[in-house]
C-alpha cells in the first residue's frame, strides 16, 4: 500500500462531520465571547490597564477604546454567522481577523487555547464548512453531500499536533520525575469534595496525573483515529477535560477540546446529529424550500489551497522547536515558549523591583507597579523577561515625559520555577532602557542555577 | 495500532520502574494539615487578644484624656502621652489585619494615616463638630493627629499646654483632642466585638482556595501589609527610595521625635509572630504560617525567613529612634533598613505564595 498523494486529494467523503464541526465551532465562539463580555472582562482585560504589553512585531494592535466594545460584537456576530453558515467565508475571515486583533492586544492573556483557536479558523478560511445544512446552501439552492477528504483530515491532523505536541513538551525531568508543578497545585484543592482532602494529598497521586497527562496527550489522537477505540477515547477526553476544568481555572478549554474531538468520529455519527437538528428546525420553521443535494463539492482553487496549508502546517510542525536555538533553559528564559502547546508546565512566580536612575547624580527611586500595571499584569510581567524588558521602556518614556533626565532603568527581581527557592532573574546592573527586544537570546537574564532536562 | 499499544506498555514500564526510583527526594504528604485549626490559633491566640489589648489601652488614653481636660498641666499631659504611646505600641499589632469589619467601615484609614494634616486638623478645631469618619479627614484623625496634638501644636511643652488653657480656642483644642480619642476607642470596640460575637466563627471556617476566602485574603493583607504598611510607609518612604529626595517630614510619630524605630521594631515583632504563631499574652507557639510550610515540607523557608527578619530587626536596631533624625543625619542606615525588609518580601511574597499555591489578590481571568 504505497501512499499516493494524487489518490489520496481526490478522495471524497461526506460532509457532514465537517458540518457538525462548524456548528460546534461557531457555538463555542459564540459563547465565549458573550461570557467573555458577561463577566466584564473587555473592560478588567482592555480599557482598565493604561498599559498594554505587546507582541514583538504587533506593537501596533492595541485596544481601541471604547471601540473595543465593537470589536467583540464583531467577532461575537461572525461567530454566530459561522455557526449557522450565512455568508460563511466572509465571516470565518472576519473572526480569524477580528479574535487575533483581540488576543495580540496585549500579550498579558496569552493562552495556548486562544492560540488555538486563532489558528484552527484560519484553518476553516480554506475548508467548505458551509457546503451543506447551512443558510448559504439554503439560499443557493445547493448543497453537496460530499467534500474532499482531506478537509476533515487537516482539522484532525491539527487537532492531533495539540495533543502530540503537548504530550512531547510534558517529557521533561520536573513534570515526570518530581511531578511538577502538579505538586504544588493539586494539594491546594483541598476544599474539593471527597477527593481534596485525600487523593489530591497523595504524592503517588500527582505521579499518576502526570504521568497519566503525558501518555494522554502523546497516545490520544491515535485511539481517536483507530475505529475500535474511539468511543473509549472519547470517554478518556470527556473525563480528562472535565476533570482538570473543575481543578484549575481554564475557562472554555476543556469544552472547546470536547467539542473538538468529535470531527474523528464517522460520518453516520454526524449524519444522525444533522437530521436531529433539522427536525427541530423543521419543527419551527416548516421549511418548504427545495434544495438540490449535489454529488460532490468541487474546489476552485484547490491547488493554491493544498500549497498555503501545506505551508500553514510546516510552520506549525516547526515553530514549537524554535526554543532548540536558544543557549539557555527554556522554562527560565521563555524564549520561544509560546506558541509551542505548553500548558500548565510550570509554575513560576516572580518580583521584581524596578529602580529609576539618574546617570549623571546616581539618584535613584523606586517603582511603585501598582501605580501601573493591574494585579494580573504585575503578576505575569514578574516572571516573563519580554515583559520586563517593555515595562521598563514603558517606565523610562513616563519619566521622561514627566521630565527626569539621563534616566536609567535598572530591575532587581527574583523567580521561583517549579518549587525550587526564589533565585535572582534579571542582572541588575543591566540599565534595560537601552536594551532591545529582538530574537536574539536575552543577554541579561542571569543564568539558572539547575537544569531540566527532556524536550 | 500495535505499534501505539506497545508504546503504551513500553511508557507504562518506565513509569513503574522510574516511579520507584526517584521517592528519596520528596517526602509524601500523607497527612492532612488542619486549616482551621491554623485559623483559630490565629484568631483565638493572636487576633483577638491583639485587640482586646489595644482597647484596653485606648481605654487608659480616654481616662487620662478626661484627666487632662478636667486639668491640663504638665502632669496629666505627661500621662496622656504616655498612654498614647502604649496604645499606638499596642496598635502595631493589629494593623495588619485589615479583615472583615476593619475592612468595611475603613478602620484603618481612620487609625493610623500619616503623615497627618495639620492645617486639616487646625481648620477643624476651628469650626469644631467636624465629621470625623469622612474621607477627607482620614489625614486629620487616629494616632498620628494625637502625635500632633501632643507633641506638634507648640515649640515646648509649655506653648503647648497653653494650646488647652490660655489660647482662646483652647475649648476647642480640648473638644476635638476628646473627640479624636473617643472616636478610636469606639471604633475599636466595633472591631472587637465583631471578631469576639461572630466574625470569629466565619473567620476559622473560611479555609478553601478561593480569591475571596477568608484565608487567602488573610494572607494576601499580611504580605500587602508587611510590603506597604511596614516597609514602604515606616522606612522606604520617609527614606525616599519612592522619590527623588528622602521625606523625612513622613516618618511615624514625627512630632514625638523618639518613636519611629520603636513603634517599626513592634511592627516587625507583630509579623513575625503571626508567621510563627506565638501567641500574644503567653509567647507560647502554636500553628501558623510557618507549620503550613514545614507541612508543604519547606522549612527551609521558614528558617530562611525568621533569619532574614531578624537581620531586618539589627538593622532598624542601628537606627535613631527619631527616624526623621536618622535621615538627615545618615540617611545610608535607612536604606540599609528598607534593603534587609526588602529581602523578606521576596520570600514571602513569591516562595511562600508558591508554597501555598494562593492566587494573587482578585485575579479574575481564565488561565492555560
Amino acid at each position: 500500500m504505497i501512499f499516493n498523494l494524487k489518490t489520496y486529494l481526490s478522495k471524497n467523503y461526506s460532509a457532514s462531520p465537517l458540518i457538525i464541526f462548524r456548528i460546534g465551532f461557531g457555538l463555542m465562539m459564540l459563547y465565549s465571547i458573550i461570557r467573555f463580555w458577561a463577566k466584564d472582562w473587555i473592560y478588567t482585560l482592555y480599557l482598565q490597564p493604561k498599559f498594554h504589553f505587546t507582541y514583538y512585531g504587533f506593537e501596533w494592535v492595541k485596544p481601541l477604546g471604547n471601540l473595543t466594545y465593537l470589536l467583540f460584537f464583531i467577532c461575537g456576530l461572525s461567530a454566530l454567522f459561522v455557526l449557522i453558515g450565512f455568508k460563511y467565508r466572509v465571516a470565518i475571515i472576519t473572526f480569524f481577523l477580528s479574535f487575533t486583533y483581540i488576543e495580540l492586544m496585549d500579550k498579558t492573556t496569552y493562552l495556548n487555547h486562544y492560540y488555538f483557536i486563532s489558528i484552527l479558523s484560519f484553518l476553516l478560511i480554506f475548508l467548505p464548512a458551509n457546503s451543506s445544512f447551512s443558510i448559504d446552501s439554503y439560499l443557493k439552492k445547493k448543497s453537496y453531500r460530499l467534500v474532499p477528504k482531506w478537509s476533515i483530515d487537516a482539522i484532525k491532523l491539527l487537532v492531533s499536533i495539540v495533543y502530540v505536541y503537548a504530550g512531547l513538551t510534558k517529557i521533561n525531568s520536573d513534570w515526570l520525575f518530581k511531578a511538577m508543578p502538579l505538586k504544588i497545585w493539586l494539594p491546594s484543592k483541598y476544599d474539593l469534595p471527597f477527593i481534596g482532602e485525600t487523593l489530591m494529598q497523595q504524592n503517588w497521586f500527582h505521579y499518576a496525573m502526570s504521568w497519566s497527562g503525558m501518555i494522554y496527550d502523546l497516545t490520544i489522537p491515535f485511539l481517536l483515529l483507530y475505529k475500535k477505540t474511539r468511543w473509549f477515547a472519547f470517554g478518556l477526553v470527556v473525563f480528562f477535560h472535565v476533570f482538570t476544568g473543575i481543578l484549575f481555572p481554564i475557562g472554555m478549554f476543556p469544552y472547546v477540546m470536547i467539542v473538538s474531538s468529535l470531527i474523528f468520529f464517522e460520518a453516520g455519527f454526524h449524519h444522525k446529529i444533522i437530521l436531529f437538528l433539522k427536525r427541530i428546525l423543521n419543527y419551527f420553521f416548516k421549511l418548504k424550500q427545495k434544495i438540490v443535494v449535489k454529488e460532490i463539492y468541487n474546489f476552485k482553487h484547490q491547488k493554491t489551497t493544498i500549497i498555503v496549508l501545506s505551508l500553514f502546517f510546516i510552520v506549525q510542525l516547526f515553530l514549537p522547536f524554535r526554543y532548540a536555538l536558544y543557549p539557555n533553559e527554556l522554562f527560565w528564559t521563555e524564549e520561544g515558549y509560546r506558541f509551542s502547546w505548553r500548558v500548565m508546565l510550570m509554575e513560576k512566580m516572580g518580583y521584581a523591583n524596578f529602580k529609576i536612575t539618574n546617570s549623571k547624580t546616581c539618584d535613584f527611586f523606586y517603582v511603585d507597579n501598582q501605580d501601573f500595571l493591574t494585579p494580573l499584569q504585575e503578576k505575569q510581567m514578574s516572571f516573563q523577561p519580554d515583559f520586563i524588558l517593555e515595562y521598563a521602556h514603558f517606565l523610562g518614556d513616563h519619566f521622561k515625559s514627566e521630565g527626569h533626565t539621563n534616566i536609567q532603568v535598572f530591575v532587581e527581581s527574583y523567580v521561583a520555577l517549579n518549587g525550587r527557592s526564589s533565585q535572582p532573574f534579571i542582572n541588575k546592573n543591566v540599565d534595560l532602557y537601552q536594551q532591545k527586544e529582538a530574537f536574539n537570546p536575552k543577554e541579561w537574564i542571569l543564568p539558572f542555577n539547575d537544569e531540566i532536562k527532556g524536550l | 495500532m500495535l505499534k501505539n499499544i506497545s508504546l503504551l506498555i513500553i511508557v507504562l514500564i518506565i513509569v513503574i520502574s522510574c516511579s520507584k526510583e526517584d521517592d528519596t527526594s520528596d517526602l509524601g504528604n500523607n497527612d492532612d494539615f488542619n486549616r482551621k485549626a491554623m485559623l483559630s490559633n490565629i484568631a483565638d491566640n493572636i487576633i483577638i487578644p491583639s485587640y482586646q489589648d489595644l482597647n484596653t489601652k485606648l481605654g487608659v488614653l480616654v481616662s487620662t484624656k478626661d484627666d487632662f481636660i478636667a486639668d491640663p498641666n504638665t502632669e496629666n499631659l505627661s500621662a496622656l502621652r504616655t498612654s498614647w504611646l502604649n496604645a499606638y505600641k499596642s496598635w502595631q499589632f493589629v494593623e495588619m489585619f485589615n479583615i472583615g469589619k476593619a475592612e468595611e467601615i475603613s478602620y484603618h484609614f481612620q487609625m493610623n494615616i500619616y503623615p497627618t494634616n495639620d492645617d486639616d486638623i487646625k481648620s477643624n478645631i476651628a469650626i469644631g463638630g467636624a465629621d470625623l469618619e469622612h474621607p477627607n479627614n482620614n489625614d486629620a484623625v487616629g494616632f498620628p493627629a494625637l502625635d500632633y496634638m501632643l507633641y506638634g501644636t507648640g515649640n515646648t511643652d509649655f506653648d503647648i499646654l497653653n494650646k488647652y488653657t490660655i489660647d482662646p480656642e483652647s475649648e476647642n483644642y480640648k473638644f476635638y483632642l476628646s473627640d479624636l480619642v473617643v472616636q478610636m476607642k469606639s471604633l475599636t470596640e466595633i472591631i472587637l466585638n465583631d471578631w469576639t460575637s461572630s466574625y470569629r466563627d466565619v473567620f476559622i471556617n473560611s479555609t478553601s482556595n478561593t480569591a475571596t476566602s477568608g484565608f487567602n485574603q488573610f494572607v494576601n493583607d499580611y504580605i500587602y501589609y508587611y510590603e506597604k504598611g511596614l516597609r514602604a510607609n515606616k522606612i522606604g518612604i520617609p527614606a525616599g527610595n519612592f522619590s527623588s529626595n528622602p521625606l523625612p517630614n513622613k516618618v511615624e510619630a514625627l512630632y514625638n521625635k523618639e518613636s519611629s524605630k520603636i513603634l517599626a521594631l513592634d511592627a516587625l515583632n507583630a509579623i513575625q509572630n503571626l508567621f510563627n504563631g506565638k501567641s500574644y499574652n503567653t509567647n507560647s507557639l502554636d500553628s501558623s504560617f510557618s507549620d503550613y510550610l514545614n507541612y508543604l515540607n519547606k522549612s527551609d523557608l521558614v528558617t530562611l525567613i525568621n533569619n532574614k527578619l531578624d537581620l531586618a530587626r539589627e538593622k532598624i536596631n542601628l537606627l535613631d529612634d527619631d527616624f526623621s533624625m536618622q535621615i538627615n543625619e545618615d540617611n545610608t542606615k535607612m536604606t540599609n533598613a528598607y534593603d534587609a525588609l526588602q529581602t523578606v518580601v521576596v520570600l514571602l511574597k513569591v516562595d511562600m505564595l508558591q508554597a501555598f499555591n494562593i492566587s494573587v489578590d482578585y485575579v479574575d481571568a481564565d488561565g492555560d
